[in-house]
């Protein structure tokens, strides 16, 4: 495939990492289910042991399926590698427990996925790593809350729930002044509406049960590096730039200038957390990153078409899509997302939480449930599910009213899910 | 490890192992716009094998100081005073692209320090296009997509190098672009540009050869469209070489296909 350009993104989501199988011909990418690889002697076991060869020993530090969807994704990031993950929460914890320890610090949106808000605010707090959270648009409350013994900063590009877009030159330019490394969660847009690394961010990872996959059937998460951090000038990573009792003393940046943090991530992380992927999910998140160019570009499609007619609805006071005039984020959308702000968006519905139930208990072709990204169209009314506990002013302060309705828009006929959205608004204006 | 050269400070990769000059020793060369870490598979193994091993960054590449030498020649001399200060009397000379050109002219220069000469991905005469000159000049990045293209032979190299998961295709680019922006920011010169030159500009391959008096081996890529086969005849001719090619190979052959290198490297030292 060798020529004067770069594969296309298209090429790449059909084609990077994947070859004929050279055992058996087979062209679709072979699930290699199998915990572990025969060594071919003695000595090829220890050179495979103390990374004198490259190759696979045990599927929770590599495998051959896994292998090439690490490789398409960081393909479609433009990344230098990836590691495929049990979870997208696991690549969030990978990433995090790579870079730091009880004492570090982080600095992330305050505008998060809850999961994420929750292992950076509960859990990482309790193994001593604390977060200052600051709104993705305040650009001096970035900088003014690096601390001596901050090692990342965090956000996502659309964030949650209002899809504040992440302003990643700006936060990256602050990152890089302090020497530290921008981390962003990119499930919400996925390569092919924004790279992050083109922007200045250092590591993306996604939870790949999304858009990635694509098709609300697996648990996944894939974590990228751009391999354009320079960890020996920064100075604050010594698990980089330091032998590393743990494995054979390696110093992870002498061994490799450009894949230093996959290295001791895989070599620590997915060795020692486990958190790593099954071959089959793996194997299933690849058939739905083969479409990808293909679902992203109808779920954009059709939320728009969505967005359009809800923003004209006369029981909508108001529709979170960046694309809209008056959202906050409008002018950094045209800039950083050309193509489409994504598909997950909420919206504020006149009316109470009985209307708000109604709504969502009308509707045929969305699905009730929990999840984003799926080719099938879902939603999930937060005040009576996801944030149920919280009274009125609680969800105020987090950027949610007893009406607001969060969707995602899927692949079906764009007129169909128009019509179920005003089946379901009929059968909200009869309650009282 | 560091060792100063020539008033520099130079790195030099030793495998993970202490650098023992007791032991054969091996010493790898890299290429254009590259470092030591296309050869760590390679330099850990025989590292672990019985061998003294040296991956050597040259001046203004990596994590080695000083302005590039000005041609293959003076690289040569460069190379020689790098085994002189790590205390290497005898080495085999182990090169790729460029670095086997540095190699040639060092085995040529000192043929009693140079137990025998590999020469990977080797073309003679190593003309690069005008097009590609003039793509740097006006977009250097460009012209190292460009590089990396031609560099690389497939979408799906395994096993992939340094290890699973790795994408070639941008590991190779963000390091070539690390290379030249670093050289750009501290020694004010565009790396792209003079590290091309230098391969374009060689011309005494063919004197070098008939000096040297070890053994040549080539380790050739069947793919490589950066420095075809046929473009290391006359060469290997002259050099007596010995010719392996790479089925399905290209010209970042280390990380292409780091168990076929090193399968070539331990049968010409057999």
């Amino acid at each position: 495939m060798a020529g004067y350009s770069d594969p296309g993104f298209d090429t790449l989501a059909l084609h990077a990492g994947a070859a004929p199988d050279p055992a058996t011909g087979a062209r679709a990418v072979p699930i290699h289910l199998t915990t572990s690889f025969v060594f071919e002697n003695s000595e090829h076991a220890a050179s495979l042991f103390n990374m004198e060869r490259a190759g696979h020993v045990y599927s929770r530090i590599s495998n051959p399926t896994n292998a090439v969807l690490e490789e398409r994704v960081a393909a479609l990031e433009g990344g230098v590698g990836a590691i495929a993950t049990a979870s997208g929460q696991a690549a969030l914890h990978l990433a995090v427990a790579t870079l730091a320890g009880a004492g570090s610090h982080i600095v992330a949106s305050s505008a998060l996925y809850g999961g994420s808000h929750n292992l950076l605010n509960y859990t990482m707090s309790r193994f001593g790593i604390s977060t200052t959270f600051v709104k993705p648009g305040d650009v001096d409350g970035w900088r003014a809350a690096i601390r001596p013994h901050t090692r990342l900063l965090f956000g996502e590009t659309l964030g949650n729930p209002g899809l504040d877009v992440m302003d990643i030159p700006t936060v990256s330019a602050i990152a890089h002044d302090a020497g530290l490394p921008l981390l962003v969660d990119s499930t919400f847009t996925t390569p092919w509406l924004m790279k992050p690394f083109d922007h200045g961010a250092d590591l993306v990872f996604h939870s790949a049960t999304k858009f990635l996959s694509g098709h609300g059937t697996v648990i996944g998460g894939v974590l990228v590096d751009s391999g354009r951090f320079d960890w020996d000038r920064s100075g604050r990573f010594p698990e980089l730039t330091e032998p590393y009792a743990g494995f054979h003393g390696m110093v992870f940046s002498e061994e490799s200038t450009v894949g230093a943090f996959l290295l001791r991530a895989r070599r620590e992380g997915l060795r020692d957390f486990g958190a790593c992927m099954s071959p089959h999910t793996a194997w299933l998140i690849l058939q739905g990153i083969e479409t990808l160019p293909l679902r992203m570009a109808r779920h954009v499609e059709n939320t728009r078409k969505v967005v359009a007619f809800l923003a004209a609805h006369s029981m909508v006071a108001r529709v979170g899509y960046p694309e809209l005039d008056g959202h906050p984020s409008q002018a950094l959308a045209r800039t950083l997302l050309p193509r489409g702000c994504g598909s997950v968006f909420s919206f504020d519905m006149k009316g109470s939480r009985a209307q708000g139930r109604a709504f969502i208990e009308t509707l045929k072709i969305f699905s009730h449930l929990a999840n984003v990204g799926d080719c099938r169209s879902l939603v999930i009314h937060p005040a009576s599910t996801t944030h149920f506990r919280m009274d009125d002013a609680a969800l105020g302060a987090a950027g949610i009213t007893p009406g607001t309705i969060r969707l995602s828009i899927g692949l079906e006929d764009a007129d169909d899910l128009i019509d179920d959205l005003k089946r379901a608004f009929k059968a909200a204006e009869k309650v009282t | 490890m560091k060792i100063t050269v020539q008033g520099h400070e130079t790195y030099a990769y030793t495998g993970g192992k202490a650098l023992d000059t007791a032991l054969p020793c091996l010493v790898f060369v890299h290429g254009a716009l590259h470092d030591h870490s296309l050869w760590t598979l390679l330099a850990r193994w025989f590292a672990h094998h019985g061998h003294g091993v040296l991956a050597l960054d040259l001046p203004g590449h990596g994590r080695s100081a000083g302005p590039p030498p000005p041609d293959v020649e003076a690289t040569a001399d460069w190379l020689l005073a790098a085994l002189y200060a790590a205390g290497v009397k005898q080495a085999v000379l182990v090169g790729h692209s460029l670095g086997s050109l540095i190699g040639l002219e060092a085995a040529a220069r000192a043929p009693e320090r140079v137990t025998r000469l590999l020469m990977l991905a080797i073309a003679f005469p190593m003309k690069v296009s005008d097009a590609l000159f003039s793509t740097a000049l006006a977009d250097p990045v460009k012209a190292m997509h460009m590089v990396n293209n031609f560099s690389i032979s497939t979408t799906a190299a395994k096993p992939s190098h340094p290890g699973p998961g790795a994408w070639l295709h941008g590991g190779n680019q963000v390091l070539m672009e690390r290379n030249v922006a670093q050289a750009r920011n501290e020694l004010g010169i565009d790396l792209f540009t003079h590290d091309f030159q230098v391969c374009d500009r060689y011309a005494g391959g063919l004197q070098a050869a008939a000096r040297v008096r070890c053994p040549v081996h080539f380790i050739l890529g069947a793919r490589d469209q950066m420095a075809h086969p046929r473009a290391s005849r006359e060469l290997g001719a002259a050099l007596k070489a010995q010719v392996v090619t790479l089925p399905a190979v290209g010209h970042h052959m280390m990380a292409e296909a780091p168990d076929a290198v090193l399968a070539a490297l331990r049968a010409a030292l057999a």
